[in-house]
């Protein structure tokens, strides 16, 4: 028997993360492990096999995300992508995606498995948008931002990586793991209002 | 609290960025012949007007790239962000 030794940054919190709120309000989980590789690519990189390494065009304005299946590239800066995807079934030092890129890219390309210094926190629902500008002053209104569009910014002052995934709307926070309980405590601090 | 506009993510807010000073300071072309009143002018001299300032932001929550605005010191507006190189 193997026992998977990976202990998520939020494990202790997710009782307390799962209890608050609702589908009628706003609701919290982690999502923890998370594949997450950073693409960095010069600009003589060979994109088109980056594009069959991933199964997917790298979105070229900064905050725009890419998807296919539970892949996502996301646009951070120009030539400077953050890729993530559903956890490894084991604990594993790289993941092969990172290799694979290096694989296709070559020297103009860099690829770092970066999954250990962020955990995301997905915050759905209808108050969502409310609770994150509590502490975001990145416009999140439909009107400025929606479903495929991503960006780092500060939330309670701690940076992150903030992705819009769908109109109820829900929101996946990307944020360093030794920043993740502070967040995700002030996350259920800042929704005391909508979840009654 | 300034609201920098970087041409990449669009308007932020100041504490998102860390300041770089004038723009357009030119490492000189033979650092090895330049005097020591030259070398300390290219290093602490700038110029200081009252009006529009080329100058250099760098969003470090963000992007993490530097770019070039011009501010107006009196007023504050900030106008044309565009990357490092490029002119208006
Ligand atoms: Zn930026």
């Amino acid at each position: 028997m193997t026992v998977d030794v990976r202990r998520s940054p939020l494990a202790e919190l997710a009782g307390e993360l799962a209890a608050v709120g609702g589908p009628g309000s706003v609701r919290f989980a982690e999502r923890p492990f998370r594949v997450q590789v950073e693409l960095r690519a010069a600009a003589d990189a060979p994109v088109s096999r980056l594009y069959e390494a991933l199964a997917l065009m790298l979105p070229r304005g900064v905050g725009y995300v890419a998807s296919t299946g539970d892949r996502d590239a996301l646009c951070l800066a120009p030539r400077w992508w953050l890729v993530t995807q559903s956890p490894e079934p084991a604990p594993v030092l790289e993941s092969a995606l990172a290799g694979r890129l290096r694989t296709a890219g070559g020297a103009a390309v860099s690829a770092v498995d970066v999954s250990a210094q962020r955990t995301t926190i997905d915050v759905t629902g209808p108050n969502a948008r409310d609770v994150l500008a509590h502490g975001c002053s990145v416009d999140l209104h439909p009107r400025a931002f929606g479903p495929g569009r991503c960006t780092q910014t500060a939330l309670a002052k701690a940076q992150v990586v903030l992705q819009q995934l769908d109109r109820a709307p829900t929101f996946r926070v990307l944020v360093r793991a030794s920043f993740a309980r502070y967040l995700a405590e002030w996350l259920l601090d800042a929704a005391t209002e909508y979840v009654g | 609290m300034l609201y920098i506009p970087c041409p990449w993510c669009g308007p932020r807010d100041e504490t998102e960025f860390r300041y770089g000073g004038e723009a357009g300071v030119a490492y000189p072309a033979d650092p090895d012949a330049v005097d020591d009143a030259a070398w300390s002018e290219y290093l602490f001299v700038r110029s200081n007007p009252k009006g529009w300032f080329e100058e250099r932001w760098v969003h470090t929550s963000g992007c993490r790239r530097w770019f070039t605005v011009r501010r107006h010191t009196v007023s504050y507006e900030i106008r044309d962000p565009r990357p490092i190189g490029e002119s208006t």
